[in-house]
């Protein structure tokens, strides 16, 4: 995959920033405003500092006028501060939810080679956790990183402006804390590494362990994992202490450094004062000044951490939102109705991966209402075949056609209408039961989700949850076994009776005795209906109309279940015979 | 977090001596102003360059004692959290390895493991910070305000006003945001749930058409965060600017006052500034503070969370009877009017179940998809107790058995064949910690797994990877046959584990588990007709029920259910019967 340039992923942040503008420009003016206010501050206190001489010597007009200018000054400051904040906010999470929006659209139109082919946790975090860290990083790290700038340029331009000589001490001293933390990062890098293996090894552990709880339990096995368990930690807490104690001496070093500073900059200043070169006022905001110098380069060293990781997560975002999408349906596409049912395949070729040949010159002609079984070993194509049927997946070349129609010259929506599918990986969303059923229909009746729950067995299950049609199941199912998610899925499809169904491996996980069952509901369902099965158990293929067996890709017999049960060494036969 | 802090009794001394250091550190630190107060009452003005610079190396010493206190104090505090942790961590570890299967299943596995790491890393950082921390600011604060005092009393007035009015900004805002964060939070994981079902149901919802819709209501629950985040973000947007008007409000007064002050004579210029100083130092650690009390919030949230599975009770009483069963025990397993109710579970999953064993017999139990067949096994190693009836193995409730005893006498191949990452033999020896070679080479015999065993590199000693990736699901099965027939059991239970073995297997497997021990008790759970066929008793469950019991002829002859599911499987078999 091609990385991006940082500086193309700013283009793209810019482009997303380009709609809040107002906000980046307000916050930028507002930020330097309220820099150079506060900074404002300690100049003001100093020169009312110097007012206050001595007993019988200070100067009340001019303290008053000081003071009034400094509520003022304060007031602005906050007030400066407060839009910039809420001007930040906005434009960062504005430009969250923009970036999020767009990312779940294409979610949407990915192609499924995409989905399949990349970890679902890598995407859920590049739309989550990456878009946050982006927006923390990259708005509030380039905020803070423009005001810690203008914030040093200030301050020198303050100091300077009142001393040069205790400027350039300021200047000498402060370095001093960057090499101190930088010194202590790199002696701790290595403890860091070592805490975080063994904590990893201890999160394996323990992800195995309780994992498979049950499993330690019926061998009496506690005693031996709490052993090991016991020695990680002893070790993780050698490692920890080391780790932290070493990483916590960063703060306490750069106040060290900061306190340095001061006391220098007290002695000269001291010094100065004596030779009547600045006041004591002068001194007082040089202090003030001294404490906070070092504050903003200590914030700037990490915020440039911050805005690399920042930029990373970003152009993982944006990486994942210029994905190629599907093709898009054509514009005069078709919108198929109720199809009549009449499936072609001409010369299909497909495969996954250049290079790795699966489907090659593919013909097929299924009659309106016939039942087309498909049997092969694992791996031999068969829910390819319907990865084509759906258009989850293009052919590389030939055709697919419906009622005479190629299947690239519909709209994606009425082809996947005309399609009733349960597959063998069982989803189910978030969401009550009936919820689930209904997604087909969502206007469905109580009587007819009850029906088609009957028709699908699965009527007597759910009634016995605890709060039945409306129990909510948790992310994909929860605690339903398997064969009662197959149930649901099953149900769901029995809902809406489309023109064609597609069952693959529906009931792999459903005992044979309740197969049967269903087999008899999908029986009466199928019809009329153009069917396509795929199915491990060849009992329930028998009486199918067209029987495809597969091999690497090909159909390598063709008949009905009595004309391949015929031919002597045939591949149906065998596999008939050895179950 | 009260109940927790029993594991912080051995570091006692450490969680004393770092927030003791850390104040000593804040009092070196509050003494700084008044040095530099001095330095301008007497050395400016005497111009006293001596006295400058004892003053200035008195500031350096400051900096110095207080580096050393602090740097003390992070070590303290460091092994106080961290061995903390490791306590809590161990006896959290060790609970949850008394936890019975109902509580397991309450819990959730996913809950334990985030319970047992982040939670348990994050209270660390909570204490680590809290020692360190939470002691210091106010300290400082309060320090700041009783130097103020012996400054002047009057002018140290305004800071009896303005620490309370920051306090109550500081907590009153973060007590009002904080609820708001948690909805935050939720509404968050609201997006993120409805993002990873999208990408699991991918095909489903593209089959359904539903991407409209589902793009609709992941934007309306996009808008709904975002709203929340911008409400929430003007509130704390507030908490800087009004404590800076606070703060500098008050220094404000502070110079006025002072300047009366020191105009009749009652204080000096050196201690204006050093009142301005404490000031300033209030500021810098109210912010430190704000920040300390969203940590504590958070680690007191993961505390809750690490308690509540500490109040999880384990709800299964141990017997005390260690004696395990004999052979003179002509009743091996008896099932008493049982019934079983899952925790939570709505209606009975077990309804009046009786059966009884006699040693050495063979026993199928089949039936469809939660007809109960795996619950009656699970009853029997005490895995769940029968909430009524009773279950008795060697003419004696196994409530009376030690459990460790009971478990002793069974060996469970569990439906999951899940193996753990180490070698062949480590996990064979789960079964007996004790069994020689031989007895290791006997299961892997028993088991059909020495075919495979053989060709892999180093035998016994060839490494599983975890959840035992590196091998098929046949040969899982098999080596998880083999650990528990290394445990040379009384009982053996296996629960639908040879579905991934072909027919010829599961067969030569049967047989010679039949030669292993005439008085061992073999329990076999299946679908398929083949393996339980031979059985000395057939069980037929549906429903929860027991629709069945006999020998496959008899059952074949006149239980209904059971020529369903024989034919089903067997429909030649149908054709010639009739």
């Amino acid at each position: 995959m091609k990385r991006k340039s940082n500086k193309e992923i700013l283009v793209k942040v810019l482009q997303h920033i380009g709609r809040y503008k107002i906000f980046l420009f307000c916050s930028i003016v507002l930020a330097a405003i309220s820099v150079i206010l506060t900074l404002y501050i300690p100049i003001l206190t100093g020169q009312a500092v110097d007012c206050i001489l001595g007993p019988n010597a200070v100067d009340f007009n001019g303290i008053l006028g000081i003071l009034k200018t400094m509520v003022i000054v304060i007031l602005l400051t906050a007030v400066v501060q407060w839009i910039m904040n809420t001007c930040n906010n906005k434009m960062a999470y504005q430009v969250v939810r923009d970036v999020r929006d767009e990312a779940f659209k294409k979610l949407e139109i990915l192609p499924l080679k995409y989905i399949d082919g990349h970890s679902h946790g890598d995407i859920v975090s590049r739309i989550i956790a990456d878009v946050d860290q982006f927006s923390d990083g990259l708005l509030m790290g380039f905020t803070q990183l423009f005001t810690g700038v203008v914030t040093i340029v200030g301050t020198l331009i303050f100091m300077l402006s009142i001393s040069v000589s205790t400027t350039i001490v300021v200047v000498i001293l402060t370095p001093l804390s960057f090499f101190i933390a930088g010194f202590i990062a790199k002696r701790t890098f290595n403890m860091s590494k070592a805490q975080s293996e063994i904590r990893g090894e201890q999160t394996a552990l323990i992800d195995e362990m309780i994992g498979n709880e049950k499993v330690v339990k019926a061998f009496g096995h506690e005693p031996q994992i709490m052993n090991q368990f016991d020695e990680i930690n002893g070790r993780l807490q050698k490692a920890s202490v080391k780790a932290i104690f070493f990483s916590s001496l960063t703060n306490p070093c750069t106040r060290f450094v900061n306190s340095l500073v001061y006391a220098g900059v007290g002695i000269l200043g001291a010094f100065l004062a004596i030779k009547g070169r600045i006041s004591v006022g002068q001194l007082t905001s040089f202090l003030s000044y001294a404490n906070q110098y070092t504050k903003p380069f200590n914030e700037i060293s990490g915020v440039v951490t911050e805005l690399q990781t920042a930029l990373a997560c970003a152009g993982r975002v944006f990486e994942f939102i210029e994905e190629e999408s599907q093709i898009p349906d054509q514009e005069n596409a078709v919108v198929l109705d109720a199809s009549k049912g009449h499936i072609q395949m001409k010369n299909v070729y497909f495969s996954y991966n250049e290079g790795q040949k699966l489907i090659q010159g593919f013909h097929l002609d299924v009659q309106p209402g016939q039942r087309v079984a498909i049997v092969g070993p694992t791996g031999c194509g068969k829910t390819t075949v319907i990865n084509l049927l759906m258009r989850f997946y293009d052919v590389n070349s030939g055709s697919i056609q419906i009622d005479g129609v190629d299947i690239r010259q519909m709209t994606r929506k009425s082809l996947r209408e005309n399609f009733g599918m349960v597959l063998q990986e069982t989803w189910l969303k978030t969401g009550t039961i009936r919820e689930n059923i209904v997604m087909g229909k969502p206007d469905a009746t109580q009587d007819e989700v009850v029906a088609a729950a009957k028709a699908a067995h699965a009527h007597s299950f759910i009634k016995r949850l605890p709060m039945g049609y409306d129990t909510v199941i948790t992310e994909d199912g929860g605690s339903l076994s398997q064969g009662q998610k197959q149930l649901l899925c099953i149900t769901r499809v029995m809902l809406c009776l489309p023109p064609m169904l597609i069952l693959d491996e529906a009931t792999s996980s459903i005992d044979t005795r309740t197969e049967i069952k269903i087999s008899q509901a999908f029986h009466t369902l199928m019809k009329g209906r153009t069917s396509f099965i795929v199915a491990h158990r060849l009992s329930t293929i028998r009486e199918a109309d067209i029987i495809l067996v597969m091999k690497d890709g090909n159909i390598i017999e063709q008949g009905n279940h009595e004309t391949l049960l015929a031919k002597e060494n045939g591949f149906y036969a065998k596999l008939y015979q050895s179950q | 977090m009260r109940s927790l802090l029993v594991y912080m009794k051995q570091y006692k001394k450490e969680s004393v001596l770092a927030p003791l250091f850390k104040m000593l550190e804040a009092s070196f630190e509050l003494m700084v102003p008044l040095v530099m107060a001095a330095i301008i009452d007497h050395g400016i003005s005497t111009k006293d360059t001596g006295y400058i610079f004892k003053m200035g190396g008195i500031l350096v010493l400051l900096a110095v004692v207080g580096l050393t206190s602090s740097v003390t104090a992070q070590y303290f505090s460091a092994r106080a959290a961290v061995g903390f942790a490791t306590k809590l961590r161990n006896a959290l570890f060790s609970h949850i390895q008394d936890l019975s299967y109902t509580e397991l299943d309450t819990l959730g596995t996913s809950t334990l493991i985030t319970r047992m790491t982040s939670d348990v890393n994050q209270l660390q950082n909570g204490v680590n910070l809290t020692l360190r921390l939470l002691l210091r600011s106010p300290f400082i604060v309060f320090g700041a305000m009783i130097m103020a005092f012996t400054v002047d009393v009057k002018a140290a007035l305004i800071f009896v006003v303005a620490i309370p009015l920051l306090a109550i900004v500081v907590f009153g805002i973060m007590i009002v945001s904080m609820p708001l964060y948690k909805k935050v939070q939720a509404a968050l994981d609201k997006i993120l749930g409805r993002t990873r079902e999208n990408l699991a149901g991918a095909r489903v919802i593209r089959a359904f058409c539903k991407e409209e819709s589902e793009i609709a209501g992941f934007e309306t629950e996009n808008e709904i965060l975002l709203n929340t985040q911008v409400f929430v973000g003007k509130i704390s947007a507030a908490m800087n600017p009004v404590t800076y008007i606070i703060v500098n409000i008050a220094l404000v007064v502070l110079l006025w006052t002072g300047a009366v002050r020191v105009d009749n004579g009652i204080i000096t210029q050196g201690a204006v500034v050093a009142l301005v100083n404490y000031m300033s130092q209030i500021l810098v650690e109210l912010v430190k503070m704000a920040n300390l009390i969203i940590q504590i919030t958070k680690a007191l949230a993961c505390a809750k969370r690490i308690e509540s599975v500490f109040d999880v009770q384990v709800s299964m009483e141990n017997g005390s009877v260690k004696q395990i069963m004999t052979h003179n025990d002509q009743e091996g397993i008896v099932f008493d009017k049982v019934c079983l109710t899952y925790n939570g579970g709505g209606d009975e999953s077990l309804t009046d179940i009786n059966f009884t064993v006699k040693m050495g017999q063979t026993i199928g139990i089949i039936g469809g998809t939660g007809s109960g067949k795996t619950s009656v096994v699970n009853l029997i190693p005490r895995f769940y107790d029968a909430t009524k009836g009773s279950v008795q193995i060697g003419r004696r409730d196994i409530k009376e058995y030690d459990i460790d005893t009971l478990r002793q006498m069974i060996g469970v191949v569990p439906q999951k064949a899940v193996l753990f990452k180490g070698t062949i033999r480590e996990n064979l020896l789960w079964g007996n910690e004790n069994a020689t070679e031989e007895e290791l080479e006997y299961a892997l015999e028993v088991s059909q797994a020495k075919e495979f065993v053989d060709t892999k590199e180093g035998r016994l000693d060839f490494m599983v990877a975890q959840g035992g990736k590196n091998l098929s699901g046949g040969q899982k099965q098999r080596l998880t046959i083999a650990r528990a027939i290394v445990r040379s059991p009384r009982i053996l239970i296996l629960d639908d584990s040879a579905s991934a073995l072909d027919f010829a297997t599961d067969a030569k497997l049967r047989q010679a588990i039949k030669d292993m021990n005439k008085d061992m008790i073999v329990i076999i759970v299946s679908q398929r007709s083949s393996s339980i066929q031979h059985a000395d008793q057939i069980i037929v469950m549906e429903d929860g029920r027991v629709a069945g019991i006999g020998t496959h002829n008899q059952l074949l002859e006149q239980n209904e259910i059971y020529q369903e599911i024989y034919y089903s499987q067997f429909p030649k078999k149908k054709e010639a019967a009739k």
